[in-house]
């Protein structure tokens, strides 16, 4: 056996069905990557204390009824809340991609509002509402890299990756709050058209205010986005692939789980006990 | 945020809370719904505003209610909330402002209430005992009471599911009735009865049993010297029934049909085993591992793996309702892949609609049918509802438009799966339990199964609205989580999917050749009050059905538990040869395996093949052909399906590799897709579906050629192999009781069997559904013969595959295959409104050469893209590739290799000939390309320019196409971007 390994967490919970892409893109890269039910939390037959990433993927919790992501949100915040805590409190990693992401905003723990004491209060303060387009799609958006965090370091200006939704568009109560996202470097990743600038639909797919396509917390450890990174893992994924004359050896989707992995490898291995994999 | 709260003495029995957009938030729903109405030409109208209502029912605080509210049913960032003490709706006196309220009818599965009831446990709000949800509209502007009628009626709600709740009155759930103790069986008087009698019973109990049928049963039961009870009596019907027997295909058939002037007869025993079941035969591929006999074909994909295909239709219940008959056929056929074996995982699902036009005057609609416009709405949204939710790409379909649909919508849903090899068989064992697993047990869908065996008429929504349901699919997407661990755990034996005919079809299939004892009383019911016949047939949803032997089911039920899923034993298999049904104790069912599948009275059907007198009209040949090919881009079953394809999600499992949309700008139209089943792998899977039901009005025979023909050169298109290809067949025809229908339908099996064993390429599943009729008083419109074959083809290694547009200018555009004089069926012919004559035929050793070759120059990376020739003949397909690369192209028609006598430009260029492609090849390829083209006709007719013009020369080499790429674009995009 090779030395201590990065250890993943991908949740999964009725109606989670991007999960499988996740688990391969972190096993690709090296990862001990375990897919867990969330009932298996809640039993603490698995602890969350135990890896080093927690990866949300997408699908359609519960059905995404009542509203997309809610149901799940609750019950992170209602009965994981204190485990969910110390991760953040760790310094450990989170990445919530289309689904997930809509988890992490109404569990309030994206932008993530802090208490005096430095504590998450899972209050939700922006949201994620339908497409303005008022249906589900799926397409390819190139993506502008911005702010400032683990997981996007040293990746290129530019992203090409599909999203897949249908309640996508980025909603802040007031101006207040989109400054202060802008001022602690909170945007991660902004659509635009091929050379990098703003436009209309179909560029902003969802109609996202200052089109923000995925967002930070304000240490950078926690990444929600909208678009699927894990669909560009490979390069030929990539809708146009048959018009390049060489394929390079990972899609650009990859590289944000490269960094994560890194990061944790070099940031988080050794600082936490690792418990022995069970079966 | 506001809150109507009244002062109460106790905690109210139920809460209404109502959810809407802050005033300044973009109602995007809303907007939606507004340019529904705003289609129905009420401009009056300028916006429509929705609000989600919910009655909760249970004694909860008001401070509850308040935390219910907030922190679980509106979103703090968008929305607003109020609830009310009383459930009732506030009387509201707008003038400009009219409300509608939506909701459910009692009995009607609303999945948002079960994750409603769950999300406000999780709050620790535990007394809440029922859920309603509802919609309001509030239609702003000067509405009159007619609109509003015509709104609700035909975009709001549809009656068979729906009601519109009164201002001011109660949306409570009719509280479920209590259980009774006592029963008694019914029993059904069949001993005593004449014709004419048998024949009430029939009709009155639904179960569309024909008179010899009847007498069978009958004559069963003299025998025995009893009468049957109504349990017995349903379980009978729903075996027998065409959607699950296949009376027609497996009876027998009197055939006469014309040969050179002279009448012939032929007597056919059993039209599946001497067509399509013989085909696969005599073909006898080693990679075959399982066909006919499971719920899908299964086919070697590589030493690990095997794959299953399996393509449904659900018609019936789309026509009536069409989000909840699509949303519930995938997701039947889903089940289908789930049970497949011992359970094999979904990869991805095709689709194949056709209807009515979408401008079809309104008011010339037959009486009792829906607008093919919210049809084919209604079924796209049913099948992305439960597609996207399952996880499943939707990777290939097709739309076809015809008139004759308008009664009789058609709706094909398919599914592959991959599952482990040495998985692909299932044994039941005497004495292993019958556990059902999944949804639970309500009134849905009863008489599914013999409904879609008889013809529709006006009054069938009336009659049969207990056939309509709605899906649960994320019930189906834990179901699929859990029942693929069972698999490999190895906790049971056997598994099949409940689905027409419920746990009547699934436990009687699954016990045939043993027997069955089921206690009915076990099985986990929605709500109480259903009888034990309405038990065993009903059609409720997400339900799976396991063999599970004893030493094994403690760990079985611990597993489903372990995700909140429902499992539970009630039977068990037994070696009786019988099925037996018992209600709290009592019998209610007793009936002999065998005669129950095996007793059916052979019945002899007549059929008869007359060519349809048609011929060859002659238009004079325009000139400028350019606007043509418009008409052709822009006619419904060519133009981009892009609306549709978009609301699919076609990339998740991350294996995508050739989309449905490709091209410079992702635009362009796909032939196959093209998957990897196992990420991190090259091997992949391609699929695509061959259908025409124009030339089936002319031939069905060589329908059915040109069909696999279709199929499997769009499979050779991306980079497939005709080695490695497996169809599935799908006849949805008219009513199989009139000659001339059935005799149409046997020519069509006739063509598959030819063609298949011509092409090499197996059937290893299939599927009819007949009676696609729609009677209107004495009227009956019958739609057209429509077969549709999908293909699965093994794709080697991906990274040679290729697509459609073009790439480079410079490089050369080759036709590959010879043109014929057969504008026959042809979109062109229809732009004149005319269907021709001289139907597209089939040559299936030159056809098997040119796949052959070009599989081998993909393989060999000669070829830049490749586009395959159907609808709309070469000028459509050349067009597509120049759009959708962005280039431009000149190309000569002079040069087209075409047989035929006539010389035509319109003929050569949309001719709809089989077996051809269009090549672009780069110059430096020229020679290694011909040379493995040599034996086929093809020839070099276009060079790829980089301006974006679009130039064909005609035969007489001067200009016959002269057009921009972006407006030949715009055209095609337009029509359906809806």
């Amino acid at each position: 056996m090779a030395g201590p390994q990065v250890k993943v967490i991908v949740l999964r919970t009725a109606g989670t069905n991007c999960d499988r892409e996740m688990v391969f893109a972190f096993s690709s890269l090296g990862a001990a990557v375990e897919l867990v039910h969330i009932n298996r939390l809640f039993s603490r037959e698995v602890r969350l204390s135990d890896f080093h990433i927690l990866a949300i993927p997408g699908g359609f919790t519960y059905g995404d009824d009542i509203m997309s992501g809610r149901i799940l949100a609750n019950e992170l915040r209602i009965r994981l809340s204190e485990e969910i805590k110390d991760f953040v409190h760790e310094g450990k990693l989170i990445l919530g991609v289309c689904n997930g992401f809509q988890v992490l905003v109404r569990a309030g723990i994206l932008p993530g509002s802090k208490s005096s004491s430095g504590n998450l209060t899972f209050q939700q303060t922006v949201s994620l509402s339908n497409n303005d387009s008022g249906k589900f799609e799926d397409r390819w958006v190139h993506l502008r890299l911005s702010g400032d965090s683990v997981w996007t370091k040293g990746l290129d200006e530019m992203m090409y990756v599909p999203i897949a939704h249908a309640e996508g568009k980025f909603v802040v109560p007031n101006e207040e709050t989109l400054s202060q996202l802008k001022k602690n470097n909170q945007i991660a990743f902004r659509y635009c058209n091929t050379d990098g600038e703003k436009g209309g639909y179909p560029v902003n797919p969802n109609g996202s205010i200052d089109d923000i396509a995925g967002i930070t917390d304000p240490t950078g450890r926690i990444l929600g986005m909208m678009p699927h990174p894990e669909r560009h893992f490979s390069p030929l994924n990539h809708p146009a692939w048959t018009r390049k004359d060489h394929l390079s050896h990972l899609g650009q989707g990859a590289n944000i789980f490269l960094n994560g992995v890194r990061y944790a490898r070099e940031q988080l291995l050794g600082k936490t006990q690792v418990a022995v994999a069970k079966g | 945020m506001s809150a109507d709260q009244r002062e109460s003495r106790a905690e109210p029995a139920a809460w209404r809370v109502e959810i809407s957009e802050k005033p300044d938030a973009f109602d995007a729903l809303g907007e939606r719904v507004h340019k529904d109405v705003l289609d129905l030409g009420f401009k009056n109208i300028h916006r429509v505003g929705v609000v989600q209502v919910y009655t909760i029912l249970g004694a909860v605080s008001q401070t509850e209610i308040e935390k219910i509210s907030r922190e679980l049913l509106a979103d703090p960032v968008t929305q607003d909330y109020r609830f009310f003490s009383n459930q009732k709706a506030p009387n509201v006196k707008n003038q400009r402002v009219k409300i509608v309220e939506i909701a459910y009818l009692p009995g009607v599965m609303d999945p948002v209430e079960e994750s409603t009831l769950k999300g406000i446990r999780d709050l620790g709000v535990a007394q809440v005992k029922a859920i309603r949800t509802a919609r309001q509209y509030h239609l702003h502007g000067n509405v009159s009471k007619q609109q509003c009628g015509i709104i609700v009626e035909k975009v709001l709600y549809n009656k068979l599911i729906q009601r519109v709740i009164e201002q001011g009155q109660a949306l409570a759930r009719e509280l479920p009735t209590k259980k009774t103790s006592s029963f008694t069986v019914q029993m059904i008087d069949l001993l005593g009865a004449n014709e004419r009698d048998l024949q009430k019973i029939s009709q009155k109990g639904q179960l569309f049993l024909n008179e010899d049928e009847m007498k069978a049963i009958q004559k069963h039961f003299r025998g025995l010297k009893r009468n049957p009870s109504d349990c017995e009596l349903e379980t009978i019907a729903q075996t027998w029934s065409e959607h699950c027997y296949h009376k027609t295909f497996r009876g027998k058939i009197d055939f006469e049909y014309r040969e050179q002037g002279k009448v012939k007869r032929q007597r056919i025993n059993n039209l599946l085993k001497s067509t399509i079941i013989k085909a696969t035969q005599e073909l006898n591929k080693p990679w075959c591992v399982s066909v006919f006999h499971d719920n899908a074909g299964i086919i070697e994909f590589d030493e690990e793996w095997n794959v299953c295909f399996k393509v449904e239709t659900h018609n019936h219940p789309s026509a009536l309702e069409p989000f909840g008959g699509a949303n519930t056929g995938i997701g039947g056929v889903i089940r289908d892949i789930l049970g497949t074996g011992l359970g094999a995982r979904p990869i991805c699902n095709t689709d194949v609609f056709c209807f009515a036009s979408p401008d079809y005057p309104e008011d010339q609609l037959p009486a009792g049918t829906l607008h093919p416009k919210r049809v084919m709405k209604g079924v796209v949204s049913g099948v992305r509802d439960y597609g996207n939710k399952m996880g499943i790409p939707t990777i290939n379909g097709a739309i076809l438009f015809d008139k004759d649909y308008v009664g009789n919508p058609l709706v094909y849903c398919g599914t592959v799966g991959i599952i482990p090899k040495g998985k692909e068989h299932k044994k039941v064992n005497p004495g292993d339990l019958v556990v059902v697993v999944g949804g639970k047990t309500g009134r849905d869908g009863i008489h599914g199964a013999t409904f879609s065996s008889g013809e529709l008429t006006e009054d069938s929504e009336v009659i049969s609205s207990g056939a309509v349901q709605i899906g649960n699919p994320i019930e189906e997407k834990k179901v699929a989580d859990v029942l693929l661990q069972g698999r490999d755990r190895e906790l049971f034996t056997a598994v099949t999917d409940c689905g027409a005919g419920g746990l009547s079809s699934a436990v009687g299939e699954m016990g045939k050749d043993l027997g069955a004892r089921v206690d009915l009383e076990k099985v986990p019911l929605k709500y109480e009050g259903l009888s034990y016949t309405e038990i065993w047939i009903s059609e409720s949803q997400e339900r799976m059905v396991l063999s599970v032997s004893p030493t094994k089911v403690n760990e079985l039920l611990a597993l489903f538990a372990s995700e909140n899923v429902e499992a539970t034993a009630i039977g068990t298999f037994t070696d009786s040869k019988r099925l037996e049904l018992f209600f709290n104790g009592c019998q209610v069912c007793d009936v002999d395996m065998e005669f129950l599948h095996d007793g059916i009275p052979q019945i002899t059907k007549k059929a008869v093949w007359t060519p349809a007198k048609l011929q060859e009209k002659s238009h004079p040949c325009p000139e400028n052909l350019t606007e043509k090919l418009g008409e052709v881009l822009s006619h419904y079953n060519v133009c981009s399906k892009e609306w549709v394809i978009r609301q699919y999600d076609h990339e998740v499992q991350g294996g995508s590799v050739i989309k449905p949309l490709v091209g410079l700008r992702s635009d362009g139209p796909s032939d196959a897709s093209v998957i990897l089943p196992i990420l991190g792998t090259k091997r992949g899977i391609a699929v695509a579906n061959g259908i025409n039901p124009r030339f089936g009005k002319i031939d069905p025979f060589w329908m059915a050629a040109s069909c696999i023909d279709e199929a499997a050169r769009q499979i050779i298109a991306v980079g497939g192999s005709v080695d490695r290809i497996a169809i599935l067949d799908n006849f949805c025809w008219g009513n199989p009781d009139k000659p001339d229908r059935l005799g149409s339908l046997v020519r069509a099996a006739q063509g598959c069997y030819r063609t298949a064993v011509d092409y090499g390429t197996p059937f290893i599943s299939g599927k009819d559904s007949l009676y696609n009729e729609y009677t209107q008083g004495v009227k009956s419109i019958a739609i057209p013969g429509t077969l549709l074959i999908s293909a699965i083809g093994i794709i080697e290694n991906v990274l040679h595959c290729v697509s459609m547009d073009l790439k480079e200018e410079g490089n050369l555009v080759y036709v590959v295959g010879a043109t014929h004089d057969e504008l026959g069926g042809s979109i062109y012919l229809d732009t004149y409104g005319s269907l021709g004559k001289n139907v597209p035929q089939v040559n299936a050793r030159m056809a098997i050469k040119t796949f052959q070759a070009l599989s081998l120059a993909v393989k060999n990376g000669l070829v830049a893209s490749i586009h395959d020739c159907s609808e709309g003949g070469i000028a459509a397909a050349l067009a597509e590739m120049a759009f959708s690369g962005g280039r431009g192209i000149t190309a000569r028609a002079d040069q087209i290799p075409y047989t035929g006598k006539v010389k035509r430009d319109d003929i050569v260029l949309f001719s709809e000939s089989n077996s051809r492609f269009l090549v672009e090849v780069t110059k430096s390829y020229q020679q290694k390309f011909e040379t493995l083209l040599a034996g086929v006709p093809f020839a070099a007719f276009g060079r790829v320019e980089k301006s974006p013009e679009f130039i064909v020369y005609g035969l007489q080499q001067e200009v016959c196409i002269a057009a921009d790429i972006q407006d030949l674009k715009e055209q095609w995009k337009r029509p359906l971007a809806f």
